[in-house]
């Protein structure tokens, strides 16, 4: 077991190293000449000329690639194209930010939606099943920004109970950036939670159909014992798997909620630096999402190894 | 009632009637719609009157012609893209299931890596490079969603080869055009549909929320995202003015999911949980 | 109805949802100590009667109508605690697969102990030593510490073996055993067999044995009840089901499964000429060295059978024939000519001339396809015929398989098992073939439909000249139909000669022990086989 372990991580340095060199073509070999695609027809030479030495585009791109990929592997993401500003000292503190909110909307959603998902698989067939099955497919079909803005309307205009723009920063108190967080994390956990209720459900339900869920009910085993010890050790693994698909739901939409709510995350740097058009810090960002992403994804195998009893109980 | 031989619920119904409904708006808007595209006829953000049934935009264009011409460019537009995603998705995938081999590992490979990186950061990477033009946006995207068509399609090919009758068809002789388009992808019609509902919700979303951001769809052209962008500021005057494009996006996307869902529960059978004790 | 009756179901009625009745008020009564036998075809609602014995249906399944008295108490009218107190306790259930029956992600020990512990009869201890002593007559390896693998770690015999453990842990009063060896190997089937009659007479458990094989459950019942369409055919002591039957139905059981001792494949078929030639082929699956020099031949009308267990390669050797899988070293011939060995090198012709037909005739046809379509392509992919002669042909076809001609439009979702068979086997004759290959053909099947099958390949073997490849386990379909068998053992053939001397001796011990494990339909055969073991040892031990 343990050397699935140490394979799942190398995977994972692998798939990091894939990516950066995924990101590294999109942003700089595809577009042909960068510096016209991203200047625009309208661009004068000396424009041209200018822009590709300070994205050193004269050198061949495995040096280019090369000296981005060391220098992010030592912390130096480069300067900002638009603010000459080095790109880590803005990304930093956006990236603890942006991890502030999904951690904060994750606590809440994972415990509320698996727990939910596996009662609604338990009560298959009932009203409530049914009803959260119509409640959480209205849920995961409205836009983002929908959501946001309703609570907004009702929660920061109406009530004022929360103010309507997130804005956090340094030197806050914990509970001063709860409290601001908290109608933007509302919105994420409701988007998040209703997805992984959704599979959560199909999961523990196709356990359910077992048959030796059928051999531990002919037993004589109450329903309860069942659930618990029957069927939830085997549901384990795929519901780590919902969990891990859904932080991918969870980046998506902390990009669009940070906007909304103007909270200084990354996902609002990384959209600025898109409407700008500028290249190192858009390269960066990506970077970042994805090695949060391709982290989350490597702990979910791991989780998944360990729980699998085939692999815990080798001679 | 009945559809395709199945018995529709009631929420499937309304699902379906709304679909329908919203298709034909599309389609005949420049017929249906009151006023011009970009005419302005109005106030900024007035009320909601006989004139325009939703009051105006931001610079006094009527909400609902605005919201017509949106629907039918959004629409357009992942519609677009999903017939795109489909055809590059199950090309891709149903090759590498019957082909096997190197194209297959290449294939699987290559879609690992590139969903490694969530879709809307690397939407935001290649639209921050190329610029959102319409074309760059459906291709980007189209591209981006074949990945997940490839998985299924992939996993729906893997199940299909294994089948004898297949083996059959392969030890006949047969080419890998006639496995495919003959043995497999008839069997494969279902899920690839109710899928194909699914996508078109994830894209029109995707589309709605680029625009929201402003890189996805850019003016003069109406588009449903765009417009809640546009006139998000009347939030802060307590004005309805971006619920109403929000709305309409939210709309069709649940009615398109409760189509899909009652497609879905069409095939599924009574699971253990519900055996009697 | 005296007290010994343990078992009274009366009135019995099942209903599925859609509507269909499943099962039609059947009666059943069940003594102490006493063992019957469900008897029935697939679909008969055997399963299902067992099932609702401990008040229990699966999804979609509902007991509609009917008593259930176990031990003098009426289970279906208790609440649905009541019913949870007496499953495990008093009456308990052998599922067909062990494998799926038991929880992956807890040891063997944790599942087979469990009934007694949660029903308040034991404390853990207490289980465990007596699982420890059921595993020790249950003849499983290393009985103290059996308990602590993981189901994935042990084979299916002794998985059987361990459920059958775990439905005795409480002392049941009635055992329910549903198709309790049917997955098994013959030789394994014959282990498991003596064991579970063994256990059953021990403990004076009563017991409903549900099997679709006569010969198995004419070993182990005191009487048999048959079974059709959820309804009942005919009951009686189990002597008197096997020689004087009194409905047809049941005649027809008995004589279809007693069959082999009389029938043999007819001599007048084969010609000289040699179709297929296989000459000493290994194969490899990787290292793995699954076909170890094997050497056949088929004449022109002929029937060779391959005979083996799973695991003996003899699926592997028609994959080698049919070109899916290169030999690393050995040649084919047909007719008389080497063969490429594999699929892609060979010609049209050549993959014309030699046809497959499966096991499984559900996943053998494309459930999209209608019969026309399916049986027409070949015809037109090799043939170059036209739409008219592909249909005329078709028809042709059909006929020669007795399938009636207004099926052409219908797709195989509404034909029968054994007409989808037909519809396998009317596919490869369009292609005019020489050999064909068939991989298991009746072992899907009902008997009496299987039978069906085979006497239609008989005739077409008769009329055509066809030569036939026949892979199977089944020893009495090889009887009846085999000019020649070979006896496949871990990729070799130990033995490869006419049918009789194989079956009639001497014989290599392997092919003894494959003989000897099929049960006989007689109800003293298994009893006389373990009088024979007793005098072998005893013999033994005399000389020691």
């Amino acid at each position: 077991m343990a050397k699935l372990i140490v394979n799942r991580l190398f995977l994972g340095l692998l798939t990091l190293f894939a990516v950066s060199v995924l990101i590294f073509v999109c942003t700089q070999i595809l577009p042909g000449d960068v510096a016209s695609a991203v200047l625009g027809q309208g661009a004068t030479p000396e424009a041209l000329v200018i822009f590709r030495r300070e994205l050193g585009l004269d050198l061949p791109p495995q040096t280019r690639y090369w000296n981005w990929l060391s220098g992010a592997l030592q912390g130096d993401l480069g300067v900002a194209l638009t603010n000459k500003r080095v790109i880590m000292d803005d990304l930093l503190p956006r990236l603890r930010n942006t991890l502030f909110l999904a951690g904060y909307a994750a606590l809440v959603a994972i415990p509320l939606s698996v727990g939910l998902g596996v009662l609604a698989a338990i009560n298959e067939g009932k009203l409530t099943d049914r009803l959260s099955n119509v409640l959480t497919l209205i849920a995961i079909s409205l836009p983002e920004f929908f959501v946001a803005y309703l609570l907004i309307i009702f929660f920061a205009v109406n009530f004022q109970w929360f103010p309507p723009l997130a804005m956090v920063s340094k030197g806050m108190t914990f509970g001063e950036r709860i409290f601001q967080t908290t109608l933007p994390a509302i919105t994420l956990t409701l988007l998040v939670a209703a997805h992984m209720l959704r599979m959560t459900r199909s999961s523990v339900l196709s356990v359910m159909s077992t048959p030796y869920i059928e051999m531990a009910f002919l037993k004589g085993a109450r329903r309860k014992r069942v659930i618990v010890r029957h069927a939830l050790p085997n549901a384990a693994a795929p519901i780590i798997t919902v969990v891990a698909l859904n932080m991918a739901y969870l980046v998506v939409g902390v990009v669009v909620i940070e906007s909304v709510f103007v909270y200084p995350g990354l996902g609002q740097y990384m959209v600025d630096a898109v409407a700008k058009r500028d290249v190192p810090v858009i390269q960066a960002c990506g970077l970042t999402f994805a090695t949060v992403f391709v982290a989350l994804n490597t702990l979910a195998d791991i989780l998944v190894i360990l729980v699998n009893p085939r692999l815990r109980q080798q001679d | 009632m009945k559809l395709f031989g199945h018995r529709l619920t009631a929420s499937a119904a309304f699902g379906a009637v709304v679909v329908s409904l919203f298709m034909a708006i599309s389609l005949f808007t420049p017929w249906l719609a009151p006023y011009a595209e970009s005419a302005s006829v109005g106030g900024t953000w007035d009320e909601p009157s006989v004139k325009m049934i939703f009051g105006a935009d931001q610079i006094g264009r009527d909400m609902l012609t605005r919201m017509m011409y949106g629907s039918r460019m959004t629409i357009g537009v992942a519609l677009a893209i999903t017939a795109l995603s489909f055809l590059i998705g199950i090309l891709t995938g149903l090759v590498s299931a019957v082909v096997g081999g190197w194209v297959d590992i290449f294939f699987t490979r290559l879609v690992d890596v590139m969903l490694s990186i969530p879709s809307l950061i690397f939407a935001l990477i290649i639209l921050g490079v190329f610029g959102s033009s319409i074309p760059v946006l459906i291709l980007t995207i189209a591209v981006l969603d074949s990945t997940r068509v490839f998985r299924l399609s992939r996993a729906l090919g893997m199940n299909l080869t294994v089948m004898e009758y297949v083996e059959a068809a392969r030890l006949r002789g047969e080419g890998l055009w006639w496995v495919i388009t003959r043995e497999i992808l008839p069997n494969a019609r279902a899920p690839l549909v109710s899928e194909f509902g699914l996508r078109f919700c994830f894209n029109f979303l995707f589309i709605a929320g680029l625009s929201f951001l402003g890189l996805g769809i850019q003016p003069p052209y109406a588009d449903l995202g765009g417009m809640v962008r546009e006139n998000a500021a009347a939030i802060n005057f307590g004005m309805m003015a971006p619920i109403y494009p929000a709305t309409a996006i939210a709309l069709l996307t649940v009615s398109v999911n409760l189509v899909v869902d009652w497609m879905l529960s069409i095939d599924a059978r009574p699971s253990g949980a519900q055996a009697e004790l | 109805m005296d007290d010994s009756t343990i078992l009274n179901i009366t009135g019995l009625r099942l209903v599925s949802v859609a509507g269909h009745v499943i099962v039609d008020r059947v009666d059943l009564h069940l003594q102490r100590g006493e063992v019957l036998g469900l008897i029935g075809e697939s679909g008969a609602g055997k399963s299902t009667i067992g099932l609702a014995s401990m008040c229990y249906a699966r999804a979609g399944v509902h007991i509609d109508h009917g008593e259930v008295v176990l031990g003098g108490i009426n289970i279906r009218a208790l609440d649905a605690e009541g019913r949870r107190n007496v499953r495990g306790k008093r009456i308990a259930y052998i599922a067909q697969s062990a494998a799926a029956a038991f929880n992956p992600a807890h040891s063997l020990m944790d599942q087979v102990c469990e009934a007694p512990v949660i029903h308040g009869l034991m404390n853990r201890s207490e289980a465990e030593a007596w699982a420890c002593q059921l595993f020790t007559s249950l003849d499983l390896p290393d009985p103290q510490n059996f308990g602590s693998r993981y189901p994935h770690q042990v084979s299916g015999g002794q998985l059987q073996r361990a459920m059958a453990a775990m439905a005795m842990s409480c002392r049941p009063d009635v055992l329910v055993l549903d198709e309790p060896t049917t997955a098994l190997d013959v030789t394994t089937q014959i282990e498991v067999l003596i064991l579970l009659k063994s256990l059953i007479r021990e403990y004076r458990t009563a017991a409903l044995y549900i099997t679709h094989d006569l010969a198995v459950v004419a070993q182990v019942a005191d009487r048999i009840k048959v079974l059709r369409g959820g309804k009942e055919v005919e009951e009686g002591l189990t002597d008197q089901i096997l020689h004087n039957a009194q409905q047809d139905y049941t005649a027809r059981l008995v004589a279809v499964r007693g069959a082999a001792a009389n029938e043999r494949a007819a001599a007048h078929t084969v010609t000289p000429e040699t179709v297929l030639s296989v000459v000493d082929c290994h194969a490899y699956y990787g290292d793995f060295h699954v076909i170890k020099g094997v050497t056949l031949d088929v004449k022109k009308g002929e029937t060779v059978a391959v005979v083996g267990e799973s695991g003996s390669g003899k699926s592997t050797l028609a994959r080698i024939v049919t070109g899916l899988l290169p030999p690393r070293s050995g040649q084919l011939l047909f007719r008389g000519q080497a063969m490429p060995a594999t699929l892609k090198a060979r010609d049209k012709e050549l993959k014309r001339r030699m046809q497959l037909v499966y096991q499984i005739p559900d996943v053998a046809i494309n459930p999209r396809q209608t019969l026309l379509e399916i049986i027409g392509r070949p015809v037109q992919f090799y043939f170059d015929a036209t739409r008219s002669q592909a249909l005329r042909r078709v028809e042709e076809l059909m006929t020669l398989v007795e399938l009636p001609l207004d099926y052409l439009q219908r797709r195989p979702g509404q034909l029968s098992g054994g007409q989808k068979q037909r519809v396998c086997i009317a596919r490869a004759l369009a292609a005019q073939p020489d050999l064909i290959i068939l991989d298991e053909p009746t072992s899907a099947l009902d008997p009496l439909v299987a039978e069906e099958i085979l006497k239609l390949l008989r005739r077409l073997q008769s009329e055509l000249g066809l030569s036939y490849v026949l892979i199977t386990h089944d020893l009495d379909v090889v009887h009846r139909i085999a000019h020649r068998t070979a006896v496949m053992l871990q990729g070799e053939f130990v033995a490869f000669d006419a049918t009789e001397a194989i079956f009639d001796g001497p014989y290599h011990p392997y092919t003894e022990r494959l003989i000897k494990a099929v049960p006989v339909m007689r109800s003293d055969w298994l009893d006389g086989i373990l009088a024979l073991r007793a005098q072998t040892a005893a013999g033994v031990r005399s000389h020691v």
